[in-house]
């Protein structure tokens, strides 16, 4: 009886198997668009928003029209479960799938480890919101659409000295962490050019007790706590600080950009600034159908963590997708090498600025949106648009 | 003088009450050692569980529901868990008993992963748990302060039940010797589970304190201060009670003293040296009983 059963279930698995291969065979005319985005672990959150911003621009514009044939436009995903290890199967998965182009992805580490899948299998790449210099630098295939750290790190270095009068500075980031690093690298950098004394320090990668971190700060006599981490740490800093009846203001990146940390703040005691990529209110037309499209739908919502507070990056993603899709009209074709070749030139004004890419394939981009934690009404102030000569 | 305390004061409450959090977890792992001579590595999961279904119940009941709701559902998860993954292989080689456990960390670790979405869920706050107070100079939940009170209420209670109760002196029975108290008519899988009930009970318990202080559950919350944990019983003398206690007591206080002293990056491998010196030194640890070679 038992083995009847075995062999029937093992006949199951083999027809399930099957069936998937069956739906291989798909209509004509289709071009499809990798996105390369953490679904889950430390930066879950973030890559979910991003997401959004290109389903959304999905939805609105769904076929592309290259060189006289409409081709409609399929997202394919990959989770690189925010972890480098996990990085290179989700893009050969994308390269699998046969996208033409990859977006992606939040945070630099999974961008960069991902970096020379795509390059060898000749797909091009557009980090949204990958702010490391490393991800563009020393190759062809990768462009980005945002600003860079060294540029965040010494927008944050002159916030801390002119806004605070800071002359001490701790930064906390994640050990190991090529996002966190670089940005603490970069922020020092400028910080003591400017004077101040920064006292760099580590958490690995798991921690939760903040408690000790945040003594030290004190004990250091820290203005400021420069704390570039991704946002399910940034979560445990807020609370812990508060706990402890720490206000040293809370100067983040634009990791922390997001709803998670107004959830987190509200109705403490803090002053938390972070710089960003665009601030919400800025145009209000696209908003508010952007806002109406997530609350049509409770798994959208659910992944813009409850509300419908824009993320910079949702908008990031959205300006994403309008890039790639301009690439392939400026190329004139769907392959990925005439792709490639035409991004250099590709350029798009999007909903966050006008976007065209250097020698390197970087973004032109010049400033950034400082605001500030609303820890009443949940919400995000503007503070200023800091721009660096 | 006053300065000095002031400002050290903060990385010894932190930790007295992380220790007192790994104590309640490492008592789990030492009982299931005592008992089974199984490492059960599923138990930081279950830990981890509590906190995600305190976190889902909150959101549709009031808290004193959900907090008794909550260890509940964690008892009969360690309870099932054992019932399911462990009892079948009684008579199993000890490794395949283990790797069972593995198998059900991973279990607990994926389904937390497809229930949230690979979110970090916000842990609700107990009112009376996360007031903050101030002790000289020194600002902090009440939950700092409460945990290492509560724990060694606790551990005395579990202690006075083990040595007076009925069930406690079967459990003791079934320590010593496992076949020889099953001749004598003691209930065998009564005795283990009522030790996974004890385990998970209090795993509950320091799941609360626990997210009670670091407010964010995500699927692998359970790893690091379940291998703490574990540590912590392995360092007491596994199978020791008192041992797991003092051990982890040891723990969190030295990682809190080495964070402080700078050495941020070093907190967690020094528990991992402590874990091998430990066993270099004293395999048996602390309050280990020693082993003797029955001819």
């Amino acid at each position: 009886m038992k083995k009847v059963l075995a062999v029937v279930l093992a006949l199951a698995m083999i027809f399930s198997f099957a069936a998937c291969g069956e739906e291989k065979a798909s209509a004509e005319n289709v071009v499809k668009i990798g996105v390369y985005e953490p679904q889950s672990g430390d930066n879950g959150a973030g890559g979910k928003q991003e997401i959004l911003g290109m389903q959304y621009a999905n939805s609105v514009k769904p076929t592309v029209t290259v060189g006289g044939t409409e081709y409609k436009v399929e997202l394919v995903y990959a989770d690189n479960e925010s972890s480098n290890d996990k990085a290179v199967s989700a893009a050969t998965q994308l390269i699998g799938a046969g996208c033409s182009v990859v977006l992606g992805s939040y945070g630099s580490g999974v961008s960069i480890a991902a970096s020379d899948t795509f390059g060898e299998a000749g797909i091009p790449a557009i980090g949204v919101t990958c702010t490391n210099p490393q991800v563009t630098e020393g190759n062809d295939h990768y462009f980005r659409i945002c600003f860079l750290d060294p540029f965040q790190g010494t927008v944050h270095a002159n916030l801390a000295k002119e806004k605070f009068g800071a002359k001490t500075a701790y930064c906390l980031g994640q050990l190991g962490n090529d996002y966190d690093q670089g940005l603490i690298n970069y922020f020092s950098e400028a910080a003591k050019a400017l004077g101040l004394t920064v006292i760099p320090e580590s958490f690995p990668e798991g921690n939760s007790d903040f408690t000790s971190y945040l003594t030290n700060a004190k004990n250091a006599g820290a203005d400021v706590i420069f704390a570039p981490c991704s946002t399910s740490y940034a979560q445990l800093i807020i609370e812990q600080a508060a706990a402890q009846g720490i206000n040293t203001p809370l100067l983040a990146s634009d990791t922390w950009d997001s709803n998670v940390i107004l959830a987190a703040a509200n109705g403490k005691d803090l002053d938390i600034e972070v710089s960003t990529f665009y601030q919400e209110g800025a145009n209000a037309e696209f908003e508010a159908s952007f806002k109406e499209w997530i609350n049509a739908d409770s798994t959208n919502l659910a992944n813009n963590g409850g509300n419908d507070t824009l993320a910079a990056v949702s908008v990031m993603g959205y300006d994403a997708y309008f890039v790639a899709l301009a690439a392939m009209e400026n190329a004139g074709s769907v392959e990925a090498a005439d792709i490639l070749a035409a991004l250099p030139t590709t350029t798009f004004t999007g909903i966050t600025g006008a976007i065209q890419f250097d020698a390197i394939g970087d973004a032109v981009r010049d400033s950034a949106v400082i605001k500030k934690a609303n820890t009443t009404t949940e919400s995000w102030e503007f503070v200023a648009t800091q721009t660096v000569k | 003088m006053s300065n000095f305390f002031e400002a050290n004061l903060p990385y010894i409450l932190a930790g007295i009450s992380v220790g007192g959090q790994y104590a309640l977890i490492a008592i789990g792992y030492t009982m299931v050692y005592g008992i089974l001579r199984l490492i059960n590595f599923a138990h930081g999961d279950v830990f981890m569980v509590a906190g995600l279904v305190m976190v889902y119940t909150t959101a549709s009941m009031p808290m004193f529901i959900s907090i008794p709701l909550v260890i509940i559902a964690t008892v009969a998860l360690g309870f099932a868990i054992e019932r399911v993954a462990y009892k079948p292989l009684r008579s199993a080689p000890r490794m395949s008993v283990m790797i069972s456990a593995i198998g059900v960390s991973y279990l607990l670790q994926n389904c937390a992963l497809y229930f949230t979405g690979g979110l970090p869920q916000i842990y609700p706050a107990i009112p009376f748990l996360s007031k903050s107070i101030t002790i000289a100079g020194a600002t902090t939940k009440m939950v700092t302060i409460i945990t290492p009170f509560l724990t060694i209420a606790l551990v005395i209670a579990l202690v006075l039940f083990i040595n007076k109760t009925k069930v406690g002196m079967a459990m003791r029975a079934v320590s010593k010797d496992f076949e020889t108290s099953q001749l004598m008519g003691i209930k065998i899988n009564s005795v283990i589970s009522t030790t996974f009930i004890i385990g998970c009970f209090l795993a509950a318990i320091g799941s609360l304190l626990y997210f009670s202080n670091y407010t964010s559950v995500v699927p692998t919350s359970g790893g690091m201060p379940g291998l703490k944990a574990f540590v912590a019983a392995v360092f007491g003398g596994i199978g020791s009670i008192p041992g797991a206690v003092i051990g982890a007591f040891i723990i969190g206080i030295c990682e809190n003293i080495i964070k402080g002293l700078g050495y941020t990056t070093f907190s967690d491998a020094f528990t991992f040296v402590l874990l091998i010196v430990i066993l270099l030194v004293k395999p048996t640890g602390i309050f280990g009983e020693k082993a003797t070679d029955k001819v």
